[in-house]
C-alpha cells in the first residue's frame, strides 16, 4: 500500500480506530517493545500491551475475551523458539496457538486478526513492524463483529 | 485488608512527567484527573520526577496519609523502576506486590507524537494497571539457600580476572576453559596499546596466580555440558575431554612434544603460521604445563602404531586409554567470559587472503612479531622469510559492513591495534614504509588518540582515508589498489605484505551456550546485558553475569574493568546466606484440582508434583490426588495455568482474574 493510499484509508475510515491487544512476554517481547520506545520508533497508539511473564502464560481464553470485549486484533509475542527465559515455554505457545488459530478461523474470526510472533529484546524494529503490519491488515478488515459482547461498549 | 471485593480498595495513582519525556506527548494532568474517576482510585497526583527522592516521598506520604492499600505508578517501563517503587512502598508499610506500574513512557509517550492519542492511550494503560492492582494480593517472598561457589566459563583475561577477584573475596571458583591452556586471546598478543608493554609479561603472572590460588580450580580442555537450577543453586555438568596425559604425573618436561613424529597439524595458537605435534602444549607458558594429545592427528590413535611419547615419558604420564569425564557441581553464580573470535575471510576474495600467504590477519601479525612466535620475533614475510619493504594495513575488513558477509558494528579495538602494529614496525625497522587504509579512525579512550597521533606524527605512518578495492599477487609483490577519498586520487601500492584488521564476531557456540544458560544473545550473537546502561554485566537470568568480549567487542582495559564488575556482582550474590525468591509463583486451589496432573508434565522446572489428601466424601474418608507446587523451584512462567482444565492452578501476581481485568480495562 503506498503512503498516499494509506493516508486516504486513514482519513476515509476516520471513525474506525482498530484496537489491538498485545500480550508480550516479560523477557523478550516486552523488552523489545521497551527498546522500540527507547529507539523512538513509531507504531500507532491503538496497540495496547499487556505484560505476561511468558508467552505460555497466555490462555486462549484471554484472546477470546479480548475479542469479546471489542478488540479488533490480538497479538501474542514471545521469545524466539529456543530462547525462552523458561527454556520451553514458547514451544507450548507455538503448539497451543497453532491449534487455536484454526478454531478462530472456524468461528469466523479472520486469520489476519490474530498473530503469534517471536520478538527478541533486541528486535525493536521487528516489534514496530509486526504491530504496524497487524494494524494495517486489521484496518483493511474493518471492526471485528464476531464474538463481540453486545453489552460491552468500547 | 481488601481481599477480592469485601471492602473497597483505596488506590493511589501517581503520574510521572519524566521531565518532558512523558509530559511532552501526554497530558499528565488529564491522566491524573481521569484516574480519579476510575473505580477504587481515591488519590491521584502528577509530579515531574516520580523516581526522585521527592517523588518517592510523595508516594510514601500519600500511602500513609491517604491510607492507600494499592499504588499505581504511571511512569517508565517496570523493567526500569518497578523495584524502586516497590521498595518505596515497603518503606511506607505497604506490601511491595501491591504496586503496579503503567508503562506510559516506553510504550506510549516515546512512541506517539500526537498528544491527544498519547493521552488517551496513557489513560487506558493506567486504567488497566488500576484494574489489575485492584486484584493484587499481598505476596511474601520465600527464602532459598545459596551455594557459595562460582563458575567462570572461559579462561581468557576476562575469566581469569573475574575468577581471581571472586577467589580473593574468599569464595571457591571453578574456571572452565575449552582449550588445553588458560590465557585466551591475550596470550597470543605481542604488545598492548597504548603503553606498548608486553602482553605476556602482564598476563602470565595472572595465569600462574589463578592456577596457584587455593580457591581456584581450573578445568582446562573442558566444556559446559548441561546447566540446570536457578540463582544461588545452579547445577552444572562439566565435560572434561580426555587429555590422554595424566595431569598429576606429568612433569611438563616437554620431551614428548619434541619427539612426536606427527608434525602436520597447524598450531591454533600460532594462527596456523607453524605446525605442532599431535601431542602438544599450545604455547611455552601454558597453564597447566601439561601437554595434550590431539587424537585426530595422533598416529597411535589413527593406526595403532607409534606410541613414541609413551616410551619417552619418564614419568609414565601418557594414558591413551583416558576417556572424557563428566563432573557435576553446584554453583551459586555463573560468570560467562567466553570472549570473541575474528571472522572468517573466505568471503572477502578481493583481499586475496586465501591466495597469498603474505596477506595476513592482525592476529597472525601479532604472532609474527612475537618473540615467542614462529619467527622468534623477526618480522619477515611468511612466504619467503624476507623482510618486507612496504606494508599495507587495511582496517574495517568486515566491520561496519552492512552486507551479509560482514558485521554491521564497529569492532572497536582495530583502530588502536593497527596503529600499534604500524608503530611497532616503524620503531624496529624505520626503513619499512607503512600505509594504513581506514574509513574513520576511532580512538576514544585514555591516551588512545595521542597514541594514534604519535603513529602518524612521530613514526610517519601514512594514513589514507578510503577503502581498498583489490589486493592481488603480482610476482613476489602484492598490488594494492585503493582510493584516497579525501583527495579523490586512485592509490596503487606495490606492497610486500598486507595486514587485514578482520572484524570481531561472537563465538560460534555462543548461541548454544546461551541456550544452555537461558540467557539471550543479540542479533550478532553477543550475549545481552540486562540493561545497556545500568546493568551492563548482569543478564536477565538472575545469578548469571557477563565478563569481557562475549558481550560485545572490547579492548583489554575495558575487559578487565568489566571482569571485575562481574566479579563484584557475583560476590554480592555469594555473600548472602539466603536469597529471597520471586513470590509470583503458581499455587493450586486444592478444592477444585481434579488431580489430572497435566500441569506436572508441562513444568520445565519439575516444580509441580502429586500430593495425596484425605478428604471426607459422603461420610467416608477417601484419598484425593492433587497437584502441589514447590515454591522454591517454581520460576513463575505460568505455563501450567493454561494446562489446567478446571482452572485450579493460578499464577500469583499474574492471575487469570488480573489479566482478564486488564483486558477489560484496555478494551474500555
Amino acid at each position: 500500500m503506498s503512503l498516499e493510499s494509506k493516508e486516504d484509508a486513514m482519513v476515509n475510515k476516520d471513525e474506525f480506530k482498530p484496537l489491538i491487544v498485545a500480550f508480550c512476554c516479560n523477557w523478550c517481547s516486552y523488552a523489545g517493545a521497551d527498546l522500540a520506545g527507547t529507539s523512538r520508533l513509531n507504531y500507532p497508539a491503538n496497540v495496547r500491551i499487556i505484560r505476561v511473564p511468558c508467552s505460555c502464560r497466555v490462555n486462549p481464553n484471554f484472546v477470546l475475551h479480548a475479542f469479546q470485549r471489542g478488540a479488533d486484533g490480538v497479538v501474542i509475542a514471545g521469545c524466539h523458539p529456543g530462547d525462552c527465559h523458561y527454556s520451553t515455554g514458547n514451544y507450548y505457545t507455538r503448539r497451543r496457538f497453532t491449534l487455536f488459530s484454526n478454531l478462530l478461523d472456524y468461528i469466523g474470526i479472520e486469520k489476519d486478526r490474530f498473530k503469534v510472533d517471536w520478538i527478541s529484546a533486541a528486535e525493536a524494529n521487528k516489534f514496530a513492524t509486526v504491530m504496524n503490519d497487524v494494524l494495517e491488515k486489521v484496518h483493511k478488515l474493518g471492526p471485528n463483529r464476531k464474538l463481540r459482547d453486545a453489552r460491552w461498549k468500547r | 485488608m481488601f481481599e477480592g471485593g469485601i471492602e473497597l480498595a483505596r488506590i493511589g495513582v501517581f503520574v510521572c512527567w519524566c521531565g518532558t519525556n512523558i509530559a511532552g506527548t501526554v497530558n499528565v494532568e488529564e491522566v491524573a484527573k481521569t484516574a480519579l474517576e476510575m473505580p477504587g482510585v481515591v488519590y491521584a497526583k502528577d509530579y515531574q520526577y516520580m523516581c526522585s527522592e521527592i517523588g518517592q516521598n510523595l508516594v510514601k506520604n500519600a500511602i500513609k496519609e491517604q491510607k492507600l492499600d494499592r499504588v499505581v505508578i504511571a511512569s517508565c517501563s517496570p523493567r526500569m523502576h518497578e523495584a524502586t517503587f516497590r521498595k518505596a512502598a515497603t518503606v511506607a508499610g505497604l506490601n511491595p506486590y501491591l504496586v503496579e506500574i503503567a508503562n506510559i513512557r516506553e510504550h506510549c509517550s516515546w512512541i506517539h507524537k500526537n498528544k491527544e492519542e498519547g493521552t488517551e492511550k496513557a489513560i487506558a494503560l493506567v486504567r488497566a494497571a488500576v484494574a489489575k492492582a485492584t486484584l493484587n494480593t499481598e505476596l511474601t517472598s520465600g527464602e532459598i539457600d545459596v551455594e557459595h561457589r562460582a563458575l567462570v566459563i572461559g579462561g581468557g583475561i576476562a575469566g581469569l580476572q573475574t575468577a581471581l577477584d571472586i577467589a580473593d573475596a574468599g569464595y571457591k571458583v571453578d574456571v572452565i576453559e575449552k582449550t588445553p591452556s588458560i590465557g585466551g586471546k591475550m596470550a597470543q598478543i605481542d604488545k598492548t596499546f597504548p603503553t606498548l608493554d608486553c602482553s605476556a609479561c602482564i598476563l602470565t603472572p595472572k595465569m600462574v596466580d589463578a592456577s596457584a590460588h587455593p580457591n581456584i580450580n581450573l578445568y582446562t580442555y573442558s566444556e559446559v555440558e548441561k546447566v540446570s537450577g536457578y540463582v544461588g543453586n545452579f547445577e552444572v555438568t562439566i565435560k572434561q575431554k580426555a587429555r590422554s596425559v595424566n595431569m598429576e604425573k606429568c612433569t611438563g618436561c616437554g620431551v614428548c612434544t619434541e619427539k612426536c613424529p606427527s608434525r602436520k597439524t597447524k598450531s591454533e595458537f600460532d594462527e596456523g603460521l607453524r605446525t605442532r605435534g599431535a601431542i602438544y602444549k599450545p604455547f611455552q607458558q601454558a597453564v597447566p604445563n601439561v601437554p595434550v594429545i590431539d587424537r585426530n592427528a595422533c598416529i597411535k590413535f589413527n593406526t595403532g602404531k607409534c606410541g613414541l611419547c609413551e616410551k619417552v615419558c619418564t614419568a609414565g604420564a601418557i594414558e591413551f586409554s583416558q576417556e572424557d569425564t563428566k563432573i557435576t557441581q553446584k554453583y551459586g553464580a555463573i560468570v560467562v567470559a567466553t570472549g570473541y573470535d575474528i571472522i572468517n575471510l573466505d568471503n572477502f576474495g578481493e583481499y586475496s587472503y586465501a591466495d597469498s600467504p603474505d596477506v595476513i590477519t592482525s592476529l597472525e601479525f601479532e604472532r609474527l612479531t612475537n618473540a615467542a612466535g614462529p619467527t622468534a620475533g623477526k618480522f619477515v614475510r611468511p612466504s619467503d622469510h624476507k623482510k618486507p619493504k612496504k606494508v599495507v594495513f587495511i582496517q574495517c575488513v568486515g566491520s561496519r559492513d552492512k552486507s551479509c558477509r560482514g558485521k554491521s558494528y564497529c569492532s572497536k579495538f582495530c583502530c588502536m591495534y593497527t596503529a600499534k602494529h604500524a608503530m611497532l614496525i616503524r620503531d624496529k625497522y624505520p626503513d619499512i614504509e607503512v600505509s594504513v587504509f581506514y574509513i574513520d579512525v576511532r580512538t576514544p579512550g585514555k591516551n588512545f588518540d595521542e597514541f594514534q597521533r604519535r603513529a602518524v606524527e612521530e613514526y610517519g605512518v601514512n594514513y589514507i582515508r578510503g577503502m581498498v578495492g583489490k589486493v592481488f599477487p603480482d610476482g613476489d609483490k602484492l598490488q594494492v589498489h585503493g582510493v584516497d577519498t579525501l583527495s579523490g586520487d586512485t592509490i596503487k601500492i606495490d606492497a610486500d605484505m598486507v595486514v587485514l584488521a578482520a572484524a570481531t564476531q561472537a563465538k560460534d557456540d555462543a548461541e548454544e551456550l546461551g541456550r544452555k544458560l537461558s540467557i539471550s544473545t543479540d542479533t550478532n550473537n553477543f550475549f545481552t546485558e540486562a540493561h545497556p546502561k545500568l546493568r551492563p554485566v548482569e543478564t536477565h537470568s538472575a545469578g548469571i553475569y557477563l565478563s569481557g568480549a562475549c558481550q560485545g567487542p572490547k579492548d583489554i582495559p575495558e575487559t578487565v574493568a568489566q571482569a571485575s564488575a562481574a566479579a563484584a556482582k557475583a560476590i554480592i550474590l555469594l555473600s548472602k546466606s539466603k536469597l529471597v525468591n520471586n513470590p509470583c509463583v503458581s499455587g493450586v486451589n486444592e478444592a477444585i484440582c481434579s488431580g489430572c496432573l497435566e500441569c506436572t508434565k508441562m513444568c520445565p522446572y519439575e516444580a509441580i508434583s502429586a500430593k495425596t489428601l484425605e478428604i471426607k466424601d459422603h461420610g467416608k474418608v477417601i484419598p484425593k490426588v492433587v497437584a502441589e507446587v514447590n515454591e522454591a523451584l517454581c520460576q513463575g512462567c505460568g505455563g501450567c495455568t493454561v494446562t489446567c482444565r478446571p482452572g485450579a492452578i493460578d499464577l500469583k501476581g499474574f492471575s487469570n482474574r488480573q489479566i482478564l481485568a486488564e483486558v477489560d480495562a484496555i478494551c474500555h
